[in-house]
């Protein structure tokens, strides 16, 4: 097949079939070379972005929502276009009609639309709540269909952040599509693998794609008329950067209209991007400055996106991320590197536009990356705290070279394999649920088999772990059942239309769980294993606290004989779960990732006997316990890298801050040095890192006087804040987090 | 003597040290000091007991753990404490460091030179020599010792073209001044040996380690260089 459109790009299987990958490996240019060719901000985009950040103070001076249209439900085509400067923009789309303004989506749950409304001085328009009177949401599905159990579960926080109330997200559409094909071939490629059903049985598997199919070229079609709202023809394809770039963030535009998933990444663009850039560079219609122009004005809209939240949530994650994430760099399968200079150029909008959590930045790091690119990166990190890095060389022989990481560190291969999302259980208050015989002493609920407290002077460790596994069994049945509820009904109340005609008809499927607590669990089980603790109980004869007397190896260290505790729980955990089917046969994962819930995780669990007091925060993700590393920062990063990407397919978070100081003396020292850090980390097969170059001393100064430092950004687990936006509770925990110092 | 058999004290390990030679090294800091510079960092590393006993091959073995994270340049550092006071100790991990590949490098304020001292020097890959003062009444009067012993170490690396880096905490009042600076350049360049100089502001985050142990700090009252000082100062160390 052929297309005026294609000029000038080398022909491929791409052509007769969808396949992105195959466009961007005959079609782009690896760039080895330094950051030197890079152009500045133009006066159109500072003017553009001081505009957007009064936008943003004044976001922030109405409490974090700036507006709500609380009589329009949001979709692709319910708002007039919306626009920041309508002359000045070079990429255009809003969510709503205009910027910052936020939309109401109640597919996902009624009740969350309501409250959030509310808490900001709003009310949900009655035309809205009449609309979805005769409805049925997700969140009422799910809840028709959830036993007395799971509610219990829910209720007492051993399973917690789940989203029945709310959009699943981290579905990534493939949203370069619609700029290579157009959309209109991507609506003939869905018609006939919709026709192709009609020899099939028609069994409930095939009813049920059949109309997916359906609801997806539907929605295909509301993309055109979105993008026509806003004068675009999309139905062929772009024929120049300023049009790749808009079909695509056309295409993303319609998801976030669509849906208000909790997590809703971008993909890997840049480098697909950059074969346009080359192109019209080499034919002299595009300046290097034109485009950055245009990845700028892209990412001032990426900045924008908004989803309406409820407080409640907002202060679980820190914020109102959307994790637009972006993996940037890693390598090809041919040994080629997939740095492009459009790579550098979306990094490089942390310092056109300044720093920001937003999009979530993410490098795929591989020891084979060209060393100017390991460098520029680092220098990005040094000085904005902005980006982290994920190991391309463990990921890319399982996703290949086309993959991108939805929210924080959970990769896929773009636009043929997709995941059911599952927050995550609380492992430390699951071992004092066990202790106490299937009792839970903070919210007061009995729950899971019923038996005695332990007893005994001392816990014993292989009583302990016989224990512990038996709950470990009975929530890991439950934790799959109750997401097999939750996705049966997303997938029927709030099916994910655009993104998914965006992927290929016949999707993977991964289940993605999560643990929280790893750190405080190790720890505990290495207490009552090598020291010697002493359960103390309540009136009631439940274990409330502990008494450890004597050392033990704590997590951080590098000490094998509680590092691989924290291993062999996160084995056990995941064979646990494999053992109960999921639904549409998905594959389980597993994730070690809190982002900022460990705060609220730590909040809701007992003293546990690693001597963390009731209430205190976990450790965020996989990080060792706060301050309890002894050898310094390698040691801790060597423990983290022991947990297995094999048991931890939906990925292993590590934040990692450290002074300017520790990282060497000088800033070429601390460049050269951070690199090396990473290529030692990663040759460890770790998966993921965020890295912080700061002192604890700004995070203090910011948390005094947060007025002061409004742009502050951190990374936190798997992506980042800007350090206002965290609860006050949430900026002590940050503060209070090991910075690797020297002394 | 086998090196399993040979034991030697370790205040600490820090296994990422990005200051204390070139790349990122593993840092041992033996236990136990024979002199008591006004301006220590690390009082706790002072008396000669404690610590913790580690044989050569298990620190080697610790080393090792973070090969993947030392790139061409970096390596082992053993720090202090004064290393020379363990010499035959820190040798033997030396010797099992450079068999493994590992580059060695010796921080130390070189006020003791014998014939473990020399030893070690054979296994030793860079030195990273702390001269504290330039004249020898400052050495009497802050450090406790004469200005001769760190000198003829200084002559014996030379001898041995061990690659040196010469090191000075830079305190106001004390050493500030840029005839302190040009003198140790003079120094440098008197030694072949020498092919770095760097200038370390005088720091007091360590107060707190005195407070804990009930020590008074006894250059408590000096203040720390200021950036601009350092700047300068090593414009100095610089021009020509």
């Amino acid at each position: 097949m052929e297309h005026k459109n294609w000029n000038g790009f080398q022909p491929g299987a791409w052509q007769n079939e969808i396949n992105v990958r195959d466009f961007i490996q005959t079609n782009y240019r690896e760039y080895v070379g330094d950051s030197d060719f890079l152009a500045g901000a133009t006066a159109r985009t500072n003017a553009m972005m001081k505009k957007l950040n009064t936008l943003f103070m004044l976001e922030q001076q109405y409490g974090g929502v700036l507006d709500i249209d609380t009589a329009t439900v949001s979709s692709l085509t319910s708002y007039s276009p919306g626009y920041i400067d309508k002359e000045n923009e070079l990429i255009v789309g809003m969510q709503t009609n205009r910027p910052l303004k936020r939309g109401v989506n109640p597919f996902g749950g009624m009740r969350m639309v309501r409250q959030a409304c509310e808490a900001y001085g709003y009310q949900l328009s009655d035309k809205v709540q009449e609309e979805f009177r005769f409805r049925t949401t997700h969140n009422d599905g799910v809840f028709r269909a959830y036993t007395d159990e799971m509610r219990l579960a829910r209720k007492c926080h051993v399973i917690t952040g789940l989203p029945d109330a709310y959009g699943r997200g981290r579905i990534i559409g493939d949203y370069r599509r619609v700029a290579l094909y157009g959309v209109d071939r991507l609506i003939a490629e869905k018609k006939k693998d919709k026709k192709a059903l009609s020899d099939c049985i028609f069994d409930a598997d095939h009813v049920r794609q059949d109309e997916e199919l359906y609801q997806q070229i539907t929605f295909l079609g509301y993309l055109k008329e979105m993008a026509e709202m806003y004068g675009f023809d999309i139905s062929e394809p772009a024929k120049n950067t300023q049009e790749a770039i808009q079909w695509t963030y056309f295409a993303y535009l319609g998801a976030i209209k669509e849906q208000n998933g909790a997590a809703m990444s971008l993909g890997r663009v840049a480098t697909f991007f950059d074969i346009y850039v080359e192109r019209d560079l080499e034919n002299g219609t595009l300046t290097e400055e034109g485009a950055q122009e245009l990845i700028d004005d892209f990412v001032m809209k990426l900045r924008i996106a908004r989803h309406l939240r409820t407080p409640e949530y907002n202060e679980l994650f820190g914020g109102d991320p959307m994790w637009i994430t972006e993996a940037v760099g890693g390598m090809g399968e041919d040994g080629r590197t997939l740095v492009t200079k459009s790579s550098y150029r979306i990094l490089n909008t942390l310092y056109t536009l300044g720093s920001s959590p937003e999009p979530n930045l993410t490098v795929l790091w591989s020891n084979a990356l060209p060393k100017p690119f390991k460098r520029f990166c680092a220098k990005v990190s040094a000085d904005t705290d902005s980006i982290q890095y994920e190991n391309d060389d463990v990921m890319r022989p399982i996703y290949g070279d086309d993959y991108a990481i939805a929210c924080c560190v959970s990769a896929m291969k773009i636009g043929k394999q997709m995941q059911f999302f599952g927050a995550r259980c609380n492992l430390a208050k699951l071992l004092l649920i066990a202790i106490n015989g299937g009792y839970d002493t903070t919210s007061g609920i009995h729950i899971g088999p019923q038996m005695s407290v332990l007893e005994g002077d001392a816990l014993d460790f292989d009583t302990v772990m016989a224990r512990y596994q038996i709950y470990i069994e009975w929530l890991s049945r439950l934790y799959v059942n109750t997401m097999n509820v939750i996705h049966y009904m997303h997938d029927k109340y709030a099916y994910e239309k655009t993104q998914m005609a965006l992927h290929d008809t016949n999707v993977g499927r991964f289940m993605a769980f999560g643990i929280a607590g790893l750190s405080v669990v190790a720890d505990s089980l290495s207490a009552i294993k090598f020291a010697s603790v002493r359960p103390i109980k309540n009136e009631n004869g439940f274990v409330t606290d502990f008494e450890t007397v004597g050392e033990f190896p704590k997590f951080g260290n590098d000490d094998d004989r509680v590092d691989l505790i924290a291993k062999d729980m996160t084995h056990r955990v995941i064979t646990e779960l494999r053992k109960t089917p999921t639904y549409r046969g998905a594959e389980h994962t597993l994730s070690v990732l809190t982002i900022t819930s460990n705060v609220m995780y730590g909040k809701h669990t007992g003293a546990t006997p690693d001597g963390r007091k009731a209430t205190a925060p976990f450790a965020p993700g996989a990080n060792p316990m706060h301050n309890r590393e002894e050898n310094g920062a390698l040691a801790s990063l060597n423990s983290v890298a022991k947990l297995s990407y094999d048991d931890c397919r939906d990925g292993i978070s590590n934040t990692f801050s450290i002074t300017p100081e520790a990282l060497g003396r000088t800033e070429e020292a601390r460049i050269d040095n951070l690199v090396t850090i990473l290529d030692g980390y990663f040759a460890k097969k770790a998966h993921h890192i965020n890295v912080n170059v700061l002192n604890r001393e700004t995070l203090k100064k910011a948390y005094e006087n947060p007025e002061a430092y409004p742009n502050l950004t951190i990374r936190v687990s798997g992506y980042a804040v800007n350090f206002h936006k965290l609860s006050r509770e949430q900026q002590r925990e940050v503060i209070s987090r090991t910075f690797h110092e020297t002394v | 003597m086998t090196d399993t058999e040979r034991k030697g004290r370790v205040h600490s390990i820090q296994t990422l040290g990005t200051l204390d030679g070139p790349g990122v090294r593993f840092v041992v800091f033996t236990q136990g000091c024979p002199l008591r510079c006004g301006c220590c960092h690390n009082p706790d590393t002072w008396k000669t007991e404690g610590g913790r006993e580690y044989p050569p091959r298990e620190l080697l073995e610790r080393a090792l753990r973070y090969r993947e994270y030392f790139r061409s340049d970096g390596g082992v550092t053993v720090s202090g404490g004064e290393p020379l006071l363990q010499a035959a100790f820190v040798r033997d991990y030396f010797a099992l460091c450079r068999e493994a590949g590992l580059h060695t490098c010796l921080d130390t304020s070189a006020c003791i030179l014998n014939d473990e001292a020399k030893h070690l020097l054979e296994v030793t890959d860079r030195v990273l020599l702390d001269v504290k003062y330039t004249d020898d009444a400052s050495y009497r009067a802050y450090v406790g010792c004469s200005i001769d012993a760190p000198l003829a170490f200084l002559g014996y690396l030379n001898e041995k073209k061990i690659p040196t880096t010469l090191r000075q905490v830079i305190i106001p009042t004390l050493n500030d001044s840029e005839e302190n600076i040009r003198a140790l350049k003079a120094l440098a360049n008197a030694h072949k040996c020498v092919d770095g100089v760097e200038l370390l502001p005088f720091r007091k985050i360590c107060q707190v380690k005195y407070d804990k142990m009930g020590k008074s700090f006894r250059f408590a009252e000096i203040p720390e260089p200021t950036a601009e000082k350092m700047q300068r100062l090593n414009a100095v160390l610089n021009e020509a």
